[in-house]
């Protein structure tokens, strides 16, 4: 492992924190995504304590973004919907600042890159610590391109999480597992985010490997959406992240009260499947 | 006088500060093998002498470079040579570009290729060569574009092409790139994307360079025997820039020769009015150096990042974002970049059909309506070779609502 990355460990965020609190417990731990400004910046406060109040253990705060290339259909619609209201990078710190003073549970911004690269990078690192994030995760940079990125935000004790994907050899598995912080974010298939009725067979396979380079806890997201997927994974992962099933609630519903309840039911539901689920202790792999 | 000037990109990618690779993990891997294979095939003269063969005997290269003896009279300024591009198979340059990365395709063991499209050119250029190399193609294009370029929808289906309409953004081009990453990253051991123009990750920018670079190779020689010297002036217009840097590359050196790129100045100098990145000089608003579609350069954007509309009456200038290797030719000043309007584009084709009998694309009627502007006070013993990178059969709708 870098030095750097050593460095950044000794940071402790409320990310790493609540992570060996779930190994503790031998719990799933469940990442909850949800697009900041969808419908509005005040349901979303709302949406993402309810959220908490079910069992979220991590909430990803989508920042929305004009081009969102990793995004399928329903990230997409919900992105363009918050920047119809007029959701912007500041606005979702803003957002922050208004959780913390409500809850203690550990918070990711998930943007792309040019709304953080356009605040300045020193400008959104201090913002965003000082609202109170733990996190970033930026959806189209790898750490090649992030050498600054990532020295700003560990100055400013954030984590940063990387993806690793299925095309990801070995050796850019060392260079993710080497640049990440926090956990590391396995997308589960090739393709966009949205939700799917099956996990793909080589996902166990491909865990594995990445506990190879890495002792941070691994979350798999992309297409997780029902509880028998969450059981599943409770004997491979350390969490499951949960995006296009919880905006699709969200879109759906007819009010802010009703996308909150929905959400948090959804939430509820998985939360139940991962902590009936096998734990990774447990299990023998 | 000749300078040489550094080898771009660098081994990231990087031409200066611009271009890279910002893409999702999954394309990462993806983007370093296609990168392998391009190198190898680069040094296999096998590639070289099919890619070659297809360009002469499928394409039709080389293009005339043609004297147009009545545009110079007419303008009464330099001497005007006109790199006819317009008469490739599928009447534009991006058949230059095809050709070079299905023969990759098919080299990579690829079944299937996916391309993005905005006038209809490069997907039907896409189409072409994936019929001729026996390769499935799918082809995104902006709804916005399918309506105003419907003939090359039909031209794509004819060829056997699935042709898939992009309703989101503003459903043009920039809407069409997003959509066919996004089947590029789902699909990635079966597909390659064959990008259209000097955009994207690392080694889109470099390698689409290359295959347009026959352009300029063959201009470089051909004035060099009509006129015993290098020209002064190169003009083309630039949307995503590939025309441009494929007439540039091969004159970067000559200091002498002077290049001037020509972007879409649409029907306003206001943000969402035009598509001129680089030509802030001129007045246009809300370009700044950003991140989009996998690389650093300039992009149209508003002062929080959320990439703009853009306006032309040509969808293949119609971009937010401009190839980075323009960026950083244009920083360094080795390149001059400008803008036209709607209308000075569309009197620019009355003109070049009415005086020289070529009806030339909207696209590059930008390049040619700058250099009416200027061609008055240019002095008769200076030279100048414009890219009609493309011909205008695909704009008969849009040109009879004007003309």
């Amino acid at each position: 492992m870098s030095e750097l990355a050593t460095e950044a460990n000794t940071v402790q965020t409320r990310i790493g924190r609540r992570f060996e609190q779930l190994a503790r417990s031998g719990e799933l731990g469940l990442v909850a995504y949800i697009t900041a400004g969808d419908p509005s910046l005040g349901a979303t406060e709302k949406i993402v304590l309810a959220a908490v109040e079910a069992g979220a253990d991590v909430i990803e705060l989508g920042v929305p973004f004009s081009d969102p290339v990793a995004d399928g259909p329903t990230i997409q619609r919900a992105s363009e919907r918050a920047l119809r209201g007029g959701t912007t990078l500041a606005g979702v710190i803003d957002l922050v600042k208004a959780l913390r003073k409500k809850t203690d549970v550990a918070i990711v911004l998930f943007s792309y890159f040019n709304p953080i690269l356009q605040m300045g990078l020193e400008a959104f690192a201090s913002r965003a610590a000082e609202a109170g994030a733990d996190g970033v995760l930026v959806t189209d940079m790898t750490p090649e391109e992030a050498g600054e990125h990532r020295t700003i935000m560990r100055t400013h004790k954030l984590d940063t999480i990387f993806l690793a994907a299925p095309t990801s050899t070995d050796q850019r598995l060392k260079l993710i597992a080497d640049a990440s912080t926090g956990f590391l974010y396995i997308i589960s298939r090739t393709g966009v985010t949205g939700a799917k009725e099956s996990l793909p067979e080589e996902l166990p396979a491909m865990v594995r490997r990445a506990r190879k380079f890495t002792s941070l806890p691994i979350a798999v997201g992309f297409g997780i959406s029902l509880p028998t997927q969450v059981t599943v994974l409770g004997g491979i992962a350390d969490a499951v992240a949960v995006g296009s099933a919880l905006v699709a609630e969200i879109e759906t519903a007819t009010s802010e009260v009703l996308a909150a309840t929905a959400v948090a039911q959804r939430i509820r539901l998985l939360k139940n499947a991962a902590q009936r689920g096998i734990s990774r202790r447990d299990a023998s792999l | 006088m000749s300078t040489k000037m550094e080898a771009v990109p660098d081994a990231r990618g990087r031409f200066g500060a611009y271009g890279g690779r910002y893409v999702p993990e999954t394309l990462m891997a993806p983007l370093e093998e296609l990168e392998r294979a391009y190198n190898e095939a680069r040094a296999d003269a096998s590639f070289q002498k099919e890619l070659d063969d297809m360009l002469r005997n499928f394409a039709g290269r080389p293009t005339p470079l043609q004297f147009a003896s009545r545009l110079t009279q007419h303008l009464g300024g330099p001497r005007i040579y006109l790199k006819r591009e317009d008469l490739l198979h599928t009447g534009a340059h991006k058949i230059n570009n095809c050709l070079g990365q299905g023969l990759l395709a098919a080299r990579m063991g690829k079944r299937r290729v996916v391309a993005e499209t905005g006038a209809g050119q490069h997907g039907v250029a896409t189409a072409t060569v994936a019929a001729r190399l026996g390769l499935e193609c799918t082809v995104y294009m902006g709804t916005e574009d399918m309506e105003r370029q419907r003939l090359n929808v039909f031209r794509m289906r004819l060829l056997g092409a699935e042709v898939i309409g992009v309703d989101a953004g503003s459903k043009t081009l920039k809407d069409a790139i997003n959509e066919a990453m996004r089947d590029w990253v789902t699909n990635v051991h079966t597909t390659h994307y064959l990008l259209g123009s000097v955009l994207g990750a690392h080694p889109y920018p470099a390698m689409v360079r290359d295959f347009q670079s026959v352009i300029g190779k063959e201009a470089r020689a051909q004035i060099l025997q009509a006129e015993k010297r290098l020209p002064d002036w190169l003009f083309a217009c630039v949307g995503g820039g590939s025309n441009a840097i494929g007439l540039f590359n091969d004159f970067l050196d000559d200091d002498d020769v002077k290049m001037v790129g020509v972007e879409a100045g649409g029907r306003g100098a206001g943000i969402g009015e035009h598509a001129a990145r680089l030509a802030a000089a001129k007045g246009f608003s809300g370009a700044k150096p950003g991140v989009l579609q996998g690389t650093y350069t300039y992009v149209l954007q508003t002062l929080d990042g959320q990439v703009s509309t853009t306006h032309s009456v040509s969808a293949g200038l119609d971009y937010p974002a401009v190839g980075p290797e323009h960026a950083w030719l244009a920083d360094r000043g080795r390149a001059e970049y400008t803008a036209v309007g709607d209308e000075d584009a569309i009197e620019a084709v009355k003109t070049l059909a009415r005086i020289e009998g070529i009806i030339p694309a909207l696209e590059s009627a930008h390049a040619l309506a700058e250099l009416m502007h200027r061609a008055p006070k240019m002095k008769s013993d200076q030279l100048v070779i414009l890219n009609v990178s493309g011909r205008g059969d695909k704009d008969m709708e849009i040109l009879a609502r004007y003309v």
